[in-house]
């Protein structure tokens, strides 16, 4: 795959404040690679850079081979999706989508087949003479995605544009998004702060903390195996504990010794142990390698999401038999189920469910939603 | 008790209205009535065209020197105060666009200063202000002064059209430049940021983006300076030495000279092109709104 962007230790700080720590990221051609992290975490300062609207304090922005730190936005090949559309209300629908064209001097009838053929990318045909603001916000997005396309960028960057859509769109959008990348061949650089999002939609996923970039990969790789506490947290549902690694494929967490996969750690090297709460199996108390008592019981339709206390550490269980509160039940552990991470800043600032609540969690994914 | 509420509220609607509703009708719908009564009547107020025909018939003889010739009257002093009011809508727009362009562009701190610097002026009365005009643009006046120091004066200023037409820039300067810097301030930063991404360099930016967006700011702007400065007088009578006689100053010295009916009539024909005017400049900002 040929590299087409390159970010080159970045840095860059506003009001003295590091948005970006020395950020290096390769996006190759015709990738969907997603910048994931909370609000705050840099992302979209990263896509921003890209698109010209930053200069970079410290590093180099690379395209194509060019050093482009400071060509200025309407001279990059490279087209930004607005969070909030931002189209100009002033201009119909077509005159919206044809903007860059009439920009460049393309002749009338070029443009006329060139919009209409976007149009019928993202499924506005008909819709040429309507008034942009008289279009629903799912309708309003696809105008954006049209016009950010008609000129045929080499990139295009999307911040967080389905934020604004309800559930239902967002997950037909996303759909759409993964077509139309795949239909024009052109790189997408992805923001967004939902993590299914991520998974479900991207070839390649950054997590970004703090203006770090935590870890590179595969949606597969980033869910199964995470570098450190903050990704593991981060994606999915986790249980993070201490463990101790007694040998190669050996590890004590929980008061317990249990078989795992994972090798190439020092002896009895400190680590973070990962288990998700999907693999843990429930088995009779006296049978379990681990043993607690339940502390609640939430359905959630497919399974039920249940808290079980095992010495003082609150574990979040997935599973579809039912137990009860103040149950003593016992855990069964696979050993591919364990996955084991080196210790980092992040240790022990993630992973225990015992102030967990469904609605703090959804609290604290609204406010995300609010820009940064 | 349910079924009763909106028939309550509409007469509680009613109530708080009523003050606004006499008030308009006292201040401004009666005024306006007497205005076209006296424009229509006689001196006993007997029905008659005169007044309004006289607007249009009245001449007068003008000499330059050598030869002496017959102009309409008011129509000419019309013309005449269509013109600087024109010019000097024009130079407050050209000042004013972009001063409202980097005011809004400016911190929110420098806004409220530079907004409180605008508005400070109006809150002088406008005889004094013009008044004071007069000495800075005297023969041997600050400007002069200034200009002489620099080696670039005198400079012969009063009493010409440019000093009629720099005191109503002055005077009617920030009625321009408040309507487009609200609008500009209110503009959506992405729309700019959009604009470049796809291509548009700063001129295009303003060209393509700015300048429609704040079309109604300007519109506006155009109506509360072009309005105001063809109506007025007294600028012209100090400023002008007397000799530029506007359409104000022509209601004024007939009003003076107790000629109430044909005072009314300037008005009311001056009332009636300014509103022909205003309906076409929203017809076309509407217009505007709508197609592009």
């Amino acid at each position: 795959m040929k590299k087409i962007i390159e970010l080159k230790n970045i840095t860059k700080s506003f009001d003295g404040e590091v948005v970006l720590d020395n950020v290096s990221l390769d996006i190759y051609d015709n990738e969907f690679i997603t910048l994931l992290g909370p609000s705050g975490c840099g992302k979209t300062t990263t896509l921003r850079l890209i698109g010209g609207f930053e200069t970079p304090d410290e590093g180099d922005i690379i395209f194509m081979d060019e050093k482009i730190n400071d060509v200025p936005p309407y001279k990059r090949n490279v087209n930004t999706v607005f969070q909030r559309y931002a189209l100009f209300p002033h201009l119909n629908v077509f005159e919206n989508v044809a903007f860059p064209l009439r920009e460049k001097k393309v002749p009338k009838s070029e443009i006329d087949t060139k919009v209409r053929e976007m149009l019928a990318l993202v499924a506005l045909t008909g819709f040429e003479h309507r008034s942009v603001t008289s279009l629903s916000g799912g309708q309003q997005q696809r105008v954006a995605i049209a016009r950010a396309l008609v000129s045929q960028p080499k990139v295009l960057l999307l911040d967080e544009p389905l934020a604004a859509l309800d559930l239902k769109l967002r997950k037909d959008m996303q759909q759409e998004l993964k077509k139309i990348q795949k239909a024009t061949g052109i790189t997408f650089v992805f923001v967004t702060h939902d993590q299914e999002e991520a998974l479900s939609m991207s070839d390649t996923v950054v997590v970004m903390s703090e203006g770090r970039i935590q870890q590179i990969g595969t949606p597969i790789d980033i869910y199964n195996e995470p570098q450190n506490a903050f990704v593991a947290d981060f994606i999915g549902e986790s249980n993070i504990v201490d463990g101790i690694m007694l040998a190669d494929k050996k590890v004590a967490f929980s008061g317990h010794i249990f078989e795992c996969v994972d090798s190439g750690f020092g002896t009895k090297e400190p680590v973070d142990v990962v288990v998700r709460p999907e693999d843990v199996d429930i088995v009779a108390e006296e049978k379990g390698m681990l043993k607690g008592v339940v502390t609640s019981v939430t359905f959630l339709g497919v399974h039920y999401e249940i808290i079980v206390d095992i010495n003082g550490f609150k574990w979040m269980i997935q599973t579809t038999d039912f137990v009860d509160v103040d149950e003593h039940i016992g855990l069964y552990i696979e050993p591919d189920a364990i996955h084991i991470m080196k210790k980092s800043e992040y240790s022990g600032m993630f992973g225990d469910y015992s102030s967990f609540s469904n609605e703090l969690d959804e609290l604290s994914d609204a406010e995300s939603e609010i820009e940064e | 008790m349910k079924k009763n509420a909106p028939s309550q509220r509409s007469i509680l609607h009613k109530l708080v209205l009523a003050p606004y509703s006499i008030w308009a009708a006292l201040f401004i719908l009666v005024p306006l009535a007497f205005v076209a009564y006296y424009a229509f009547t006689d001196s006993d107020f007997n029905f008659t065209f005169e007044n309004i025909s006289r607007f249009f018939t009245a001449t007068s003889m003008i000499s330059d020197g050598e030869s002496t010739r017959e102009v309409y009257t008011y129509l000419l002093i019309f013309a005449r105060s269509l013109k600087l009011a024109v010019i000097s809508t024009f130079i407050c727009l050209l000042m004013g666009y972009p001063m409202a362009y980097i005011m809004s562009k400016a911190s929110s701190r420098t806004q409220k200063v530079l907004v409180t610097l605008i508005m400070i002026p109006m809150w002088m009365n406008f005889l004094i202000r013009t008044y004071a005009w007069m000495t800075i643009l005297q023969d041997t006046g600050i400007l002069n002064g200034l200009l002489g120091f620099i080696g670039l004066g005198p400079v012969h200023i009063i009493g010409t059209e440019s000093a009629v037409v720099i005191g109503m820039v002055y005077d009617y300067f920030p009625y321009m430049i408040l309507p487009i810097y609200s609008v500009m301030a209110k503009m959506d930063v992405k729309l700019i940021e959009a604009a470049r991404d796809l291509g548009c360099n700063g001129f295009g930016v303003l060209r393509r983006v700015i300048w429609p967006l704040s079309l109604p700011g300007v519109i506006s702007g155009i109506i509360m300076v072009l309005i105001p400065s063809i109506s007025t007088f007294y600028i012209s009578q100090k400023l002008g030495n007397g000799k530029f006689y506007l359409i104000g100053d022509a209601i004024e010295g007939q009003y003076v000279a107790n000629n109430l009916h044909f005072a009314a009539a300037i008005a009311f024909i001056l009332m009636v092109i300014l509103l022909v005017c205003m309906a076409f400049m929203q017809r076309y900002a509407n217009k505007k709104a709508v197609v592009a």
